[in-house]
């Protein structure tokens, strides 16, 4: 069971601000997301081995070559705020 | 007094020397300016795909190889999520549950003889940026951010808990860099930053099985800080603990001015990482073949170095001090291609050459005489162009210009007189302005001729070739 206080808490992780409401109507629909995934639980998995990927693939490498990188002013065009060739964020301790 | 026990593990995060970052083609470059050496996928921007660099596997796996670790077989990245500026993405590409290497461990030499440090698991992950702050990180009104150092591969290595002392945690850490530089896996530069490492103390009284509650001390930049740093904490957690407190778990940082541990500690709730499997990264799955394609590849390693070197005459001692640093051992080697007496060149290298470095605080990488340019010296001592006195001069002064020993002997005229006839004449001159001295050894004090031999080489400047001026003293006084 999820409550208001679970989804407070993953609201402060995401830095994500919800009303009242919100936390309401989010406490409910995602309570009703797991319990319809409460059916897989039913499954005998027994002699499954846990999956860690969807697709039937393995060893994706690339070779350790360097290409292009971006510019600076590419880099820092979309930053809210910046301070010559940085962007710039509130100090977080 | 309650007698106390420490227990003392250690993580260590070291940068790994490919030409790329992990999951992207940037350079990882060290410097450069800020935010240069970035591309969307290092930056996190929305829909694009990390695909890993083959050569960090390579690597790790070499690591683990030379810290005695099982290989896995299979092997995934995980996302470790949490809020920082200096993690454009908002999770860190990690490894959870199915870390690369796991089980390894590392021989240590402790005042009580060797000791085995287990090693629980070495895991690959992507280093995060580097945030700069005007003044101090506590007066800066905020942050400056820097990605070009994000997504630079990293390896993290994580101890058991089984030192026991400040000692012991600097000779485990020192003995790692050590493996992980002769594996040729990582530069392992501190000042750098590509050697990092995150220390745990905890104290508990002797004879209670139960470890006490420990702390994390971040912020060393040196072996000299660890030691220092595990030590601070040590007495502090007993002096906690004599005077009815108890220890908090904390994140520490040494503070190397003042020389103490101090509490990082933030309002923030306990993390929650919420670890999951990466969806944009397929898992690994490592081949038998693989892993011993690359335990053929290993280096020769510093036990291997230890061993030839006690071989060719060396003492146990003069081999542990020689092969502590791969590059003074790389270029001990290289000495002796070109002048095969391990002995006489270990002398120099840990006598004069050490001595030398240590004065201007230089690493033997930086230093202006080659080896090749020693070993000429050698050889210029044992053809009797210069005696071994006067090489000690034209060493320091090969050291502080980097000219060959030939021209700093032709220049400062310091070649040695081995012309009997020039000797001779000196002989005659001491002996007769010291009757006593001649005496006295005529009397059977042996003495007295070492007087009469430091008379002639002052007179000579310390150019007379002592053999001949003991001989040439010997036939005229007998």
């Amino acid at each position: 069971m999820i409550t208001k206080a679970d989804v407070e808490h993953v609201a402060l992780l995401g830095r994500l601000y919800l009303s009242e409401e919100e936390k309401e109507r989010y406490t409910d629909q995602l309570n009703a997301i797991l319990e319809y995934a409460q059916m897989l639980q039913k499954l005998d998995t027994e002699n499954v081995p846990p999956t860690a990927h969807a697709l039937p693939m393995q060893n994706v490498f690339r070779e350790d070559c360097a290409g292009d990188c971006l510019t600076n002013e590419e880099v820092l065009s979309n930053a809210p705020e910046r301070e010559e060739e940085y962007f710039k964020v509130p100090k977080i301790i | 007094m309650t007698r106390y026990e420490a227990v003392i593990g250690i993580e260590i995060h070291v940068e790994l020397k490919t030409n790329t970052k992990i999951f992207c083609h940037s350079t990882t470059e060290f410097g450069g300016d800020p935010n240069t050496h970035v591309c969307p996928v290092c930056l996190g921007l929305p829909g694009v795909l990390p695909v890993l660099n083959k050569q960090v596997v390579e690597y790790a796996i070499k690591a683990g190889l030379a810290l005695n670790c099982e290989i896995a077989e299979y092997s995934k990245f995980d996302r470790k999520n949490y809020y920082y500026p200096d993690l454009p993405k908002n999770y860190q590409i990690s490894q959870y549950d199915l870390p690369i290497c796991k089980n390894g461990y590392l021989e240590v030499e402790t005042g009580q003889g060797k000791k085995r440090i287990g090693i629980t698991r070495i895991h690959m992950e992507e280093d995060a940026g580097k945030l700069v702050h005007q003044g101090t990180i506590t007066t800066s009104p905020y942050s400056l951010v820097d990605y070009n150092r994000t997504g630079v591969p990293l390896i993290e290595i994580v101890s058991e808990p089984d030192m026991r002392s400040a000692e012991e945690a600097r000779a485990y850490a020192e003995k790692l860099r050590s493996v992980i530089q002769y594996a040729g896996v990582s530069d392992c530069r501190m000042e750098e930053g590509s050697l990092r490492c995150d220390v745990n103390v905890s104290v508990h009284p002797v004879g209670t099985g139960e470890f006490g509650t420990r702390t994390e001390i971040k912020n060393m930049n040196s072996f000299r800080s660890i030691q220092k740093a595990a030590e601070y904490e040590i007495e502090r957690q007993i002096e906690v603990l004599e005077n009815g407190g108890r220890i908090i778990q904390e994140t520490r940082t040494w503070d190397e001015n003042k020389g103490i541990t101090v509490s990082m500690r933030t309002k923030e709730e306990a993390q929650d990482y919420r670890y999951f499997p990466d969806p944009d990264l397929v898992p690994l799955v490592i081949e038998r073949e693989w892993v011993e394609a690359v335990r053929n590849s290993l280096p020769e390693m510093p036990e291997q170095r230890v061993a030839r070197y006690i071989e060719s005459g060396l003492s146990e001692y003069e081999a542990n001090v020689l092969t502590a640093s791969k590059e003074v051992s790389d270029y001990f080697d290289q000495c002796l291609k070109t002048y095969n007496n391990p002995k006489m060149v270990s002398n120099w290298i840990m006598g004069d050459l050490s001595r030398l470095l240590n004065s201007v605080n230089m690493e033997i990488c930086d230093c202006r005489v080659k080896p090749a340019q020693l070993a000429d010296m050698l050889k210029m001592i044992d053809s009797g162009t210069i005696s071994g006195k006067i090489a000690k001069t034209v060493f320091e002064e090969m050291f502080n210009t980097g000219k060959d020993p030939e021209t700093v002997v032709k220049e400062k005229g310091l070649v040695q007189i081995s012309d009997e006839s020039a000797i001779a004449a000196v002989v005659d001159e001491i002996i007769a302005a010291n009757p006593k001295s001649v005496e006295d050894f005529r009397n059977g004090k042996d003495k007295a001729i070492g007087f009469l031999v430091g008379q002639i080489m002052k007179a000579t400047k310390g150019k007379a070739n002592p053999q001949l001026v003991n001989k040439l003293l010997k036939d005229k006084l007998s």
